[in-house]
């Protein structure tokens, strides 16, 4: 029972639209029939992503947040894009605890958290330009043992 | 988001959703009452909390950082099986402990 479809959301980088954000996603998915831990996951994993747009991609200032979604078979795929000023070195960025604002108690775990909620996550940034984070998630996969140790 | 104290011990009720945007606020205030409370330990009471991102262990992380020079401690209470599985993959439990259901 497979099923097809995208959608686009853009929105502008303010911490408010994170819940917006993840909320829209969640109920995108809902075509897929995923669990409450399905959903989940993919809330905690869109919330990292918006929120790196807007702490580090915009640095607080204004910009557009784009999401696109898309559905293939029981696999969803998100791409959250900004304008912003992109990373500097990726693999850096993507350790555990690696943060650039400690001074704002951001704790480095965001991009651990999407690969641990994702099956797959990519990142493509170039600086000055901006940053995409590419995820996807097969859903109905079964119950998967949940991960109890830490990352 | 609601604060007590009692003593030393700064009790911090949690929104449903702990994200950036609340992260910021809870981070505010719970710093200004540490101060000026003298507080020495922290609750984070998880009853009304359903979602929890990074922003909310750095909340965590960060208050744990204030209080620990001073020997207090960082407590979860009421955590769900969900919050539970964001707190234990953090690594945050290392530092902080979980407090099961109230038990008479």
């Amino acid at each position: 029972m497979g099923s097809t479809g995208e959608m686009e959301l853009i929105f502008d980088s303010s911490s408010a639209n994170e819940s917006f954000a993840r909320v829209t996603v969640a109920a995108f998915m809902t075509r897929l029939n995923p669990t409450l831990e399905e959903v989940s996951d993919v809330k905690t994993a869109v919330s990292e992503a918006v929120t790196n747009a807007i702490i580090h991609g915009y640095e607080q200032e204004k910009g557009k947040i784009r999401i696109r979604c898309k559905v293939e078979e029981k696999t969803l795929y998100i791409e959250i894009s900004d304008d912003g000023r992109g990373i500097d070195d990726v693999k850096k960025a993507m350790e555990p605890l690696f943060t650039t604002k400690p001074e704002l108690d951001r704790s480095g775990m965001g991009f651990a958290f999407m690969e641990a909620f994702m099956d797959e996550v990519l990142v493509e940034s170039h600086p000055h330009e901006g940053t995409t984070v590419k995820m996807k998630k097969t859903i109905g996969e079964g119950l998967k043992p949940w991960i109890t140790q830490s990352l | 988001m609601q604060y007590q104290v009692e003593e030393n011990c700064l009790t911090i009720f949690l929104p449903q959703e702990l994200d950036h945007h609340n992260a910021e606020d809870i981070r505010k205030e719970a710093d200004r009452l540490i101060e000026e409370k003298h507080i020495k330990h922290v609750i984070f009471d998880f009853q009304g909390t359903s979602f929890m991102d990074s922003s909310g262990i750095g909340v965590i992380m960060g208050r744990y950082r204030q209080i620990y020079l001073l020997g207090g401690e960082v407590w979860a209470v009421h955590a769900n099986e969900r919050m539970k599985k964001i707190l234990a993959m953090s690594g945050v439990t290392k530092i902080m402990q979980l407090y099961e259901e109230e038990k008479e």
